[in-house]
């Protein structure tokens, strides 16, 4: 039974959004959505830095409320890391500048498949009005706000209460976007809350999880039954692998080595199955 | 989280009140009755009564007339609150043009693709209304009279090569397409101190731009377009630095009148500047003619009867006899190349139409190249002159600023599109990196031709003629000359 209509995005096609995907996970820990039983072995695919993290040191989130659905491979020196970094979110020309670049594109195809599924008009300046989005991962808040301006209502979830921080500061120096709610929290304790949205827009965070398809289902269960899911994510292709690992981490040394685990890339067929599986339709994107 | 606001719509002029200082301290966004989820649309109100626009426009002439008109068409963008700055006391008054009036001095030949960016907003019936004159041919030539070139908008297959507009046509034409529009504009009859661009603590208005005006008022802005010309404030208030040099050369203008109508465009280069003869229509022309500046001031002064004299003297007779038609057994010479010879190659060389009388005041204006080194900085971008001013002898100078105004504006609905701010630095160097290029070429050539024909030097001369000849008669070339000249083609040459 298919509930939701979800559009895929692979960013096989777009080098620097791989990159893109690298640079916002340095802000966020490995795993904001974890399984509540995830192994060991886990903890070393979703490295985060170079300074491997000990699986046998205990893993201290420094996030309060984090019930047993968010149990994070977060520890003291990688929060600092993502405090050092969450300010420059904001900085079009500091490291997140990738993800700026990139990001009037992601936009723009967001815009126009959403337009499409809930039947608005692409010339309005604000065709969300009324619909309500959850920005899953929201970082510092670069998709979460132009969704507010917009016209959507708007919550972002992140769990590294740092980046929350930034994106409420950010989002407060305008009135239209000073409405976003911004929560630290985790997908799976909204859907313990029972929350529903029109659309759940997930970019770049499933690479990060341990378990796909247990995040998918909670996506699926947060969007209403006529609403849609958005999800990026890095295809696993060979050429995925010699830009974001390759140049990235070892050539041009964008990124810490490590950063990226090839293995937990999905494809796009892996991506709908474990969709399917959840409960969410699938309509193919051009 | 529905917080109520209130929307004051201001349609016409008024003159604000003055910024009334508070204490509220940063909850400003919060407070009921302020702008919590407040659409895009309409002008915010903040408790200290300081008004916020999207968009404030600095100068009101033709150029931010034009971005203005641009925005109120387009579907993404006529929602939008915007300011317009400009003591000009033509934009209140309403005056409507007196036809019966002799042509003002002041005019601008709007290209082809300038005058299909006018329709796509609406704009042109406007400029219809009143009098302009389209012309279809073009002649250009020199005081050695080694050569000449004769343009017929028919080489490229179109009915006209530009049409020649008085300025406060164009301008009263813009400003009733703004004001026959849905737009939300106010009009600030005020000049600009002032204006804050960095952030600060104490503004619960986050990093929006704060315009302080010379009466005291105060307004905020998303974005601050420039449109305040070569003398911007804007472009000195935001710290873009600009390059360029003064031409050791001033241009005088006025209107004449003919025995009969002109329907072509005549330019001749002397030995101290070009001189153009631009139809206007109803027998009127207008004389566009660069010289040195002491030059300049003595033909401004000297009696009517002694201009029309020196007019026509160096229209005509004066400095150097008339180039021969069909020189070299009319391009023989060229007849190897593919024969597909545009039609005004085989036009005779034709003596212009002879000044009868002086019908409007002259004026004088010292000559200048610049260029500004940004367009765009944070919530800052500059359009028209106020980003480079070029030497007029193409014609071109207020084309680009044209260009840079619906280019501008078409930004600006993409970065709505996209839900941006559209202050957003990146997304205005989208609109940089679309005209600069473009102007950048533009300027360099006509900057080249100015220096060409600065010099009188015996075999540079040659070169010119040869040059001259060259245009007239390979037929490829003359194409991509006029399209280019047309404004249909962005770079010459390569296209």
């Amino acid at each position: 039974m298919f509930r939701a209509k979800t559009i895929v995005f692979s960013s096989s096609t777009m080098a620097s959004k791989l990159l893109l995907t690298r640079l916002r996970t340095l802000t966020r820990p490995s795993n904001p959505f974890k399984n509540p039983n995830f192994e060991a072995q886990t903890l070393i695919q979703i490295r985060q830095y170079s300074d491997p993290i000990d699986p046998a040191a205990p893993p201290t989130p420094a996030i309060a409320n984090f019930n047993r659905a968010s149990k994070s491979s977060l520890n003291e020196t990688e929060l600092e890391k993502f405090s050092a970094i969450a300010e420059t979110w904001w900085d079009a020309e500091g490291p997140f500048k990738p993800l700026h670049v990139m990001n009037p594109t992601r936009l723009a195809f967001i815009r126009s498949t959403l337009c499409r599924h809930f039947g608005k008009d692409q010339n309005c300046a604000r065709p969300f009005e009324g619909l309500k989005f959850v920005d899953v991962g929201c970082g510092g808040g670069i998709i979460s706000e132009p969704l507010a301006r917009m016209g959507a209502s708007v919550m972002g979830i992140d769990a590294v209460e740092k980046n929350i921080k930034i994106a409420q500061l950010h989002a407060d120096l305008d009135p239209i976007t000073s409405s976003i709610d911004y929560r630290c929290t985790t997908a799976e304790k909204l859907v313990e809350e029972q929350r529903q949205f029109d659309a759940v827009i997930a970019l770049e965070v499933i690479e990060h999880v341990a378990n796909p398809s247990e995040f998918c289902k909670s996506l699926s269960e947060l969007t209403s039954s006529s609403g849609a899911t958005i999800i990026s994510t890095i295809n696993r292709s060979m050429r995925a692998y010699a830009t974001t690992i390759i140049m990235a981490e070892y050539v041009l040394n964008w990124l810490p080595r490590g950063t990226h685990e090839w293995s937990s890339f999905l494809t796009p067929e892996e991506l709908v199955l474990i969709l399917q599986r959840a409960s969410i339709s699938v309509s193919p994107f051009e | 989280m529905n917080r109520i606001t209130t929307r004051r719509v201001a349609f016409n002029i008024h003159v604000l009140k003055f910024a009334q200082r508070t204490l509220c301290s940063g909850a400003g966004a919060k407070l009921p009755g302020s702008d919590g989820d407040q659409s895009l649309t309409g002008k915010h109100e903040f408790p200290n009564n300081v008004p916020i626009y999207d968009v404030a426009i600095v100068g009101g002439g033709m150029v931010g007339m034009a971005l203005a008109c641009s925005l109120a068409s387009m579907p993404l963008t006529k929602q939008l609150s915007i300011a317009i700055i400009d003591s000009n006391p033509a934009l209140l008054s309403g005056d409507r043009i007196n036809k019966e009036d002799p042509p003002d001095p002041r005019v601008s030949t709007v290209t082809p693709a300038t005058i299909a960016l006018f329709k796509g907003v609406g704009a042109w019936q406007y400029i219809e209304e009143h009098r302009h004159a389209y012309f279809d041919k073009m002649q250009v030539w020199d005081y050695t009279g080694l050569g000449y070139t004769r343009y017929n908008a028919r080489d490229i297959n179109k009915e006209v090569l530009g049409c020649v507009v008085e300025n406060k046509v164009l301008h009263r034409s813009l400003l009733s397409c703004v004001q026959n529009s849905a737009l939300q504009k106010t009009i600030h009859p005020v000049r600009l101190s002032s204006m804050i661009l960095r952030p600060s603590s104490s503004s619960h208005h986050g990093d929006l731009a704060k315009l302080e005006l010379s009466d005291g008022s105060s307004l905020y802005a998303k974005l601050v377009v420039g449109a305040d010309g070569s003398k911007s404030r804007v472009r000195e208030l935001a710290g873009i630095d600009a390059t360029g040099w003064k031409y050791p050369q001033s241009a005088v203008i006025c209107t004449v009148e003919h025995m009969e109508q002109n329907q072509c465009a005549w330019q001749r280069f002397l030995p101290n500047g070009p001189i153009a003869l631009l139809p206007i229509g109803n027998k009127f022309s207008n004389i566009v003619w660069t010289m040195k500046p002491h030059e300049s001031s003595d033909r401004k002064s000297m009696t009517e009867v002694d201009f029309v004299k020196e007019v026509n003297h160096a229209l005509d007779s004066g400095y150097g006899p008339h180039p021969q038609s069909q020189l070299f057994g009319g391009g023989d010479v060229f007849s190897w190349l593919p024969a597909n010879m545009t039609k005004s190659a085989y036009e005779n060389f034709e003596i212009p139409p002879k000044v009868v009388k002086l019908a409007s005041e002259r004026m004088a204006f010292p000559l200048s190249l610049m260029h500004a080194n940004h367009y765009a900085s944070k919530r800052v971008v500059l359009i028209g002159d106020a980003a480079h001013t070029v030497h007029p002898l193409a014609g071109q100078g207020v084309n680009m600023g044209f260009g840079d105004a619906f280019s501008l504006s078409k930004v600006v609905a993409e970065s709505i599109a996209v839900g941006s701010d559209i202050g957003e630095v990146s997304l205005l160097r989208r609109y940089e990196s679309e005209r600069k290029p473009a102007n950048l070429t533009l300027m360099a050539i006509l900057d080249g031709f100015q220096k060409a024909y600065s010099v009188d030097f015996g075999p540079l001369n040659v070169l010119r003629a040869a040059a001259l000849h060259g245009a007239q008669y390979i037929s490829p070339l003359k194409r991509n000359i006029i399209e280019y000249a047309s404004g249909e083609q962005r770079f010459p040459l390569f296209s």
